[in-house]
């Protein structure tokens, strides 16, 4: 059964990483992140009932996956509407300003 | 061969699966397909609350409910306020990168492959779980006991984060 879940995670964390590399529109890039770190959850839950040693600890683990990956969305969401005010675009191939 | 997959079938916790994974995967593809903004939001929801399901299945009843709240709840009221803030309707004149597109898609799929061979080979010993009733009792006690320094740590993290966030997405008067 683990080996499901686990193929589901690699799915899941697969279609996430294609999104996050070829989308151009920032918010889109930045949901696919969240997607990729959903996978890892899953796979840390998994192994929380089906590893070798299930306990709750990995329940524990993807908590603070969970606390970390909201941060990072909310800072995320900061620096696009900053970056937007300024250079009304949210595209990510035009946030090239470090490239100049 | 026939008789293992009927038995599949017949067990409720398989057929759930399925009916969960299936959402999981169906609201991704369309997250990557979709054309207007908004539609991706929503089909990232559906994957959201469909992994919540898969949760309970696993035993942790109590990050479905976070799930619920946080990724599903928060996450994408977050993300429609940032596509509100934003403008969109410049979707159609973008060059297209077809060998980027095409490179990406390769290198996906193969990395996919070496995840589900790596997969397939390992071995996973079937280990006893104790199911438990009071999951969420047993990791506030794990949670404020054994991990309450992470657990300080994280709530000071997010302080600083969001004061942050507001600080850079905060319009500069002076």
């Amino acid at each position: 059964m683990i080996s499901s879940y686990l193929t589901l995670a690699a799915v899941l964390f697969v279609i996430g990483l294609y999104g996050a590399l070829s989308k151009k529109n920032a918010v889109i890039v930045l949901l696919c992140i969240e997607l990729m770190l959903n996978a890892v959850n899953l796979n840390l839950i998994a192994f929380a009932k089906f590893g070798i040693n299930p306990s709750l600890k990995g329940q524990i683990f993807s908590l603070f996956n969970i606390t970390i990956a909201a941060a990072e969305a909310a800072v995320g969401i900061a620096i696009l509407i900053a970056l937007y005010r300024n250079k009304a675009t949210a595209n990510v191939t035009e946030m090239n300003s470090l490239k100049k | 061969m026939l008789e293992n997959f009927k038995d599949f079938l017949l067990n409720g916790e398989n057929l759930l699966f399925i009916f969960f994974s299936m959402l999981v995967i169906i609201g991704a593809v369309f997250l990557i397909n979709l054309q207007k903004v908004v539609h991706m939001v929503i089909a990232l929801a559906t994957t959201f609350i469909s992994l919540a399901g898969l949760y309970v299945l696993l035993e942790a009843e109590f990050l479905a409910f976070v799930q619920v709240l946080i990724y599903a709840g928060a996450m994408t009221i977050l993300m429609i306020f940032g596509i509100m803030m934003t403008k969109h309707d410049r979707q159609n004149e973008e060059p297209k990168r077809p060998l980027h597109n095409g490179l990406l898609l390769l290198g996906s799929i193969g990395f996919f492959f070496i995840i589900y061979l790596a997969i397939q080979e390992a071995a996973f010993p079937i280990q006893e779980f104790t199911s438990v009733e009071e999951n969420t009792e047993l990791i506030g006690i794990d949670l404020f006991t054994w991990h309450v320094i992470p657990f300080e740590l994280v709530s000071v993290l997010l302080t600083v984060a969001f004061i942050g966030a507001i600080i850079v997405a905060k319009r500069e008067e002076d």
